[in-house]
């Protein structure tokens, strides 16, 4: 493997890993105010992209399907939040699961109810196209650099918000103390409304975003979800930094190790089985991150006690 | 005693199927051969429901059109999970008493349901699935595949490839026992070299690492094999890379199901498979106006093999009964009834024997759709027929 | 309102009525389900053990499930086709003998909990739930990769394997069996509840800090409730690739671990027969809904949602009197 090759891999995990950010930012962002496992966040997810490709059909535009996307995951993740979400703030994580996993089969079938069972189509505006020349010769994919270059700002935009805004501060507060942020006169259920619509819509954009170069598709959310959970939690639930260096991480054991793990493996083995082997623990390498990264340390890189 | 319960049962089951196609109650009695009970278990619910629901719609559009009053079809969802399908198949058969098994999607679903089903002495017509399990040496008298062996498709990109000049192949496939058939199938025809050779994983959507070796690579050209979502993600992504290798692979990452959520990224790529919708006969030109006429939308392979699976059981049950098990299958064995592909008649292993044909991919105003090119591999019949021990 | 373990009774009866005129009526699948029903509930009695006595939330209980299912197919595949599992240093045979099935599903199933449960356990909290998730996904992956035995498309077994005297194709039968084994394993787990063992565990579960003081290993009894929590869901799966004559990946998958935990959350958890009643009601809802439309999920999900908002503490804790001695 060449070196040119080798920085455009880590390129595409730097890439992939900024992708499953997006959506692991609202999930941690949602576990830490509010302690609430959401397994319905990859509905919204699927609810961004498919609201993206309705609305690019529509006009044809691809910053409004964006907007659309975030619009639509926030109206519907703060509608939810309303009406059930906020009646499991005080449950145990179990039953969070049940009712959150309910509402994947909801919104699951509510949406091939809605599009029908084919796959939906969404594209790439045509300002975005085609690759870019990068300094030392590597062709690369526009989209992909943009991906790269939003999740960043939508990092740099959360760091932000969370530290040097009123709103930011009483996140802090709220994941430190909960009683202790209602006893300051803090509305908090408008902030829960808040963090979880602003969630939604970071899963939605995610979703939109990817469903131009993936399949705009009903269950498309659910790998996804499992992967941001892997993210999450490598990196300490919570925390957004954690989350960030998560996601780059399991973005790039992902994708080096997709590449790398069959030419290991054919460097002393013949090379159909080398490719089976080295696929397979490719397959189930993230896991063994996580689960090596919990063993030394049980709250992930980032988390506290 | 029982026949108050299957009513019942058959209510509530064809309820959901028969609402959704304004379908009316088949009627009773039947010149020929008597009564037929089939029971279709498909997948109608989650991310791989568009080829069941194709399946299904042209299976009821062929009994439709037989105009066969004795045949009557019961409806049900696998979820695509493999003990669910069993268990829906062991109701149909031990509690509504069905004749004949049809309809499921997915090899691995099939493989759960079609030694169950022929060991409790009922027929399995596979609309889809071929596994190379039941065609050789595991093949049964009463399992027939109308569709295709699954390396069938690939053998056909194989032999293209070698039309258009591919000398080193770039080839990829899931890491799945169907993904290294499909590699194996390609290998078998194809001429040329294989540079690289390489599985990703089930159900993968992001391809930029595999998109950069083949940058990096020196192919000339790439098969692949990625069904449903996972091709809809590879070609979208492909076509944006600027890479301009050729493309080949079978029909399932370009069939109409998934056409329109690819869009131009699909335009001109070469595909295989046994039918196109625009194939040169009067039973495929009949089929696509009557399922546009009837859904609204161009068939897709899946709804051509579920309305041909349902035509060949119709043109049995109007010649033997299905109580008669040794007519029965001789009757479907005569394969006498007039398919949407031209040409069809059954091997000994009781799969096809039939053309593949090289499509392309063209936009026709709006719409992508799929034109037949030429003949691939005229008359081919899968190599795992020699292993079967069937004679007749 | 009732005492608990009338309702008990009571779920016991109706379990084995259901199928008993299922035979009078010549219903077979109705016997079917209601093994399959059986076969849930002691795969969630199994994960009952750990997440309702321990309060260890595992989310990878697919994984001994799987692993119960894969040495029944390993087994019978290879008594079927006449090839020994290994012949060198040792010879072994495959089986078709159910008992030899559950013993060899029992013990790989708990060695896989134990190693499993050794590193997991260092978690705890949301940690915990994610990294037994971790697990089942790596054993997923692998039986979808590992070609020997049937990767993705699984293992065919033609013939249900054999107990002694019986003639388990019948599915009266078989179902007979499976109760016989659910009602033992549901008798045994109600002992080890009020042995000091489970009071212990239940004591490390309300309050850690307390049983550490008092000088209780919290870490090896919450490994040897998983290990046992394993064992009892592998013979669940063993049990379950019986029924259907067939094992493949999707024992492994994730959606299995989350159903498991459906069923108990639904009947209400560290209730002894919390997992036995959420096991049949979740196969009921899917018979009956399932006929209703093509977008029937969303009516399961419903009810599911309601269940959660509106019957706290599950289906036995809104019929019970509020007695039970565990749990919140």
């Amino acid at each position: 493997m060449n070196m040119l090759l080798l920085i455009e891999q880590i390129l595409n995990g730097l890439q992939f890993g900024v992708m499953l950010f997006l959506m692991a930012a609202g999930l941690t962002l949602i576990f830490g105010v509010m302690g609430l496992i959401n397994l319905a966040h990859g509905s919204l997810y699927m609810i961004g992209a498919f609201a993206a490709a309705a609305v690019a059909g529509w006009t044809g535009n691809f910053l409004l399907a964006l907007i659309a996307s975030m619009a639509a995951a926030a109206m519907i993740g703060a509608l939810i939040e309303l009406s059930v979400i906020r009646r499991l703030y005080d449950r145990d994580h179990l039953e969070q699961v049940l009712a959150t996993f309910a509402m994947i089969l909801i919104f699951s079938e509510g949406t091939r109810w809605v599009f029908g069972s084919f796959p939906l189509f969404l594209n790439i505006p045509d300002y975005l196209k085609g690759t870019v020349t990068l300094p030392g010769g590597i062709e690369y994919s526009l989209y992909r650099l943009t991906i790269i270059g939003i999740g960043l700002a939508v990092a740099v935009g959360l760091f932000l918000l969370i530290s040097k805004t009123r709103v930011g501060m009483r996140i802090r507060a709220g994941e430190n103390d909960r009683e202790m942020i209602g006893a300051l006169g803090v509305d908090i259920s408008v902030l829960y409304t808040l963090v979880f619509a602003l969630g939604a819509a970071l899963a939605g954009l995610s979703g939109a975003l990817v469903g131009a170069i993936q399949s705009v598709e009903v269950g498309m959310g659910e790998p996804v979800l499992i992967l941001a959970f892997v993210v999450i939690v490598i990196g300490g639930i919570g925390s957004i930094k954690g989350a960030l260096a998560g996601a780059v991480l399991v973005g790039l054991t992902d994708t080096l190790g997709r590449t790398m793990l069959p030419v290991v493996f054919g460097s002393f083995m013949d090379p159909s089985s080398a490719t089976t082997v080295g696929s397979a623990l490719a397959s189930m390498l993230i896991y063994i991150l996580m689960a090596g990264v919990l063993i030394f340390k049980p709250t992930g890189l980032f988390g506290g006690s | 005693m029982n026949s108050i319960f299957i009513k019942q049962t058959i209510k509530t089951i064809g309820a959901a199927s028969a609402l959704a196609l304004g379908l009316t109650a088949p009627v009773l009695a039947d010149g020929h051969g008597g009564k037929v009970k089939i029971g279709l278990i498909t997948t109608l619910t989650g991310g791989g429901a568009g080829l069941g629901v194709d399946i299904r719609d042209g299976f009821l559009l062929g009994i439709k059109q037989a105009g066969n009053e004795g045949i009557d079809v019961i409806v049900e969802d696998d979820q695509r999970k493999p003990d669910i399908a069993v268990q829906v198949a062991d109701k149909m058969i031990q509690s509504e008493k069905v004749d004949i098994m049809t309809g499921l999607v997915f090899s691995n679903l099939a493989l759960a349901v079609a030694p169950a089903t022929t060991a409790q002495g009922k027929f399995y017509i596979s609309p889809n699935a071929g596994p190379a399990q039941l065609a050789g040496r595991g093949c049964h008298e009463n399992y027939f595949n109308v569709a295709w062996q699954n390396d069938g498709p690939h053998e056909a990109a194989g032999a293209t490839a070698n039309k258009m000049g591919m000398k080193k192949a770039f080839i990829f496939a899931p890491n799945y026992p169907a993904g290294k058939d499909a590699l194996t199938g390609f290998k078998r025809m194809f001429e040329g070299e294989i540079e690289t050779e390489l599985f990703t994983k089930l159900g993968q959507t992001d391809y930029a690492a595999e998109i950069a070796q083949m940058r990096a690579s020196d192919a000339d050209g790439i098969f692949f094999f990625a069904p449903g979502g996972m091709g809809i993600s590879f070609l979208k992504q492909y076509a944006d890379s600027g890479i301009d290798l050729p493309l080949v692979g079978p029909a399932f990452s370009f069939d109409q199901t998934i056409l329109p959520a690819v869009g131009d990224a699909a335009e001109g790529v070469l595909n295989t498979a046994q039918w196109a919708p625009d194939l040169d006969n009067d039973a495929s030109r009949a089929f696509v106006e009557t399922f546009k006429a009837e859904y609204g939308r161009i068939p897709s392979i899946y709804a051509q093999q579920g309305f041909d699976t349902a035509s060949l059981i119709a043109s049995a049950a109007a010649k033997a009964d299905v109580k008669d098990t040794d007519a029965f299958r001789a009757a479907l064995r005569e394969a006498d009834f007039v398919s949407t592909r031209g040409k069809f008649s059954f091997g000994n292993n009781q799969h096809p024997i039939q053309d593949f044909w090289v499509r392309k991919v063209v936009k026709d105003g709006d719409i992508f759709t799929n034109t037949a090119v030429e003949v691939a591999i005229a008359d081919r019949q899968d190599v795992y027929a020699a292993d079967c021990p069937l004679k007749w | 309102m009732f005492q608990e373990r009338t309702l008990d009774i009571f779920v016991l009866l109706i379990l084995v009525i259901v199928p008993a005129s299922a035979v009078v009526t010549d219903e077979p699948f109705t016997i079917t389900l209601a093994t399959r029903a059986v076969i849930f509930a002691l795969a969630g009695v199994g994960l009952n053990l750990a997440l309702g006595q321990g309060g260890l939330v595992s989310f990878g209980h697919a994984a001994f499930f799987g692993v119960g299912g894969y040495a029944m197919g390993i087994l019978a595949s290879h008594a079927q086709n006449y090839t020994p599992i290994m012949e060198t240093p040792f010879l072994i045979e495959g089986t078709n003998s159910m008992p030899v099935i559950w013993l060899v599903a029992i013990v790989s199933s708990g060695l896989v909990a134990l190693l499993v449960g050794a590193l997991s356990l260092r978690t705890s909290g949301v940690y915990f739930i994610m990294v037994t998730l971790a697990f089942g996904q790596m054993f997923y992956y692998f039986t979808i990769s590992w070609p020997a035995y049937g990767g993705e498309d699984g293992l065919s077994i033609y013939v249900r394997n054999q107990f002694p005297g019986l003639n388990t194709l019948d599915p009266i039968q078989f179902f007979g069996i499976c109760f016989a084994l659910l009602c033992i394993v549901l008798f045994l787990v109600d002992r080890l509840n009020k042995s000091p063992f489970g009071l212990a565990l239940n004591g490390a579960h309300q309050n850690e800090e307390r049983a550490l003081t008092v000088g209780i290993n919290v870490y090896r009894l919450r490994l040897v409730a998983f290990v046992i929590s394993g064992a009892i869901t592998g013979l669940a799966g063993a049990l379950f690739a019986d029924l259907n004559r067939f094992v493949s990946p999707t024992m492994f998958s994730w959606q299995i671990s989350g159903e498991i935990m459906i069923f108990i959350i639904l009947g209400g958890v560290a209730r002894l027969f919390g997992p036995v009643v959420g096991a049949a009601l979740f196969i009921l809802l899917e018979h009956v809904l399932g006929g209703l439309s093509d977008y029937w999920f969303i009516y399961l999900g419903v009810i599911l949602l309601a269940v959660v908002l509106f019957a706290k503490g599950g289906i036995i804790g809104k019929l019970a009197k509020r007695e039970a001695g565990h749990g919140q």
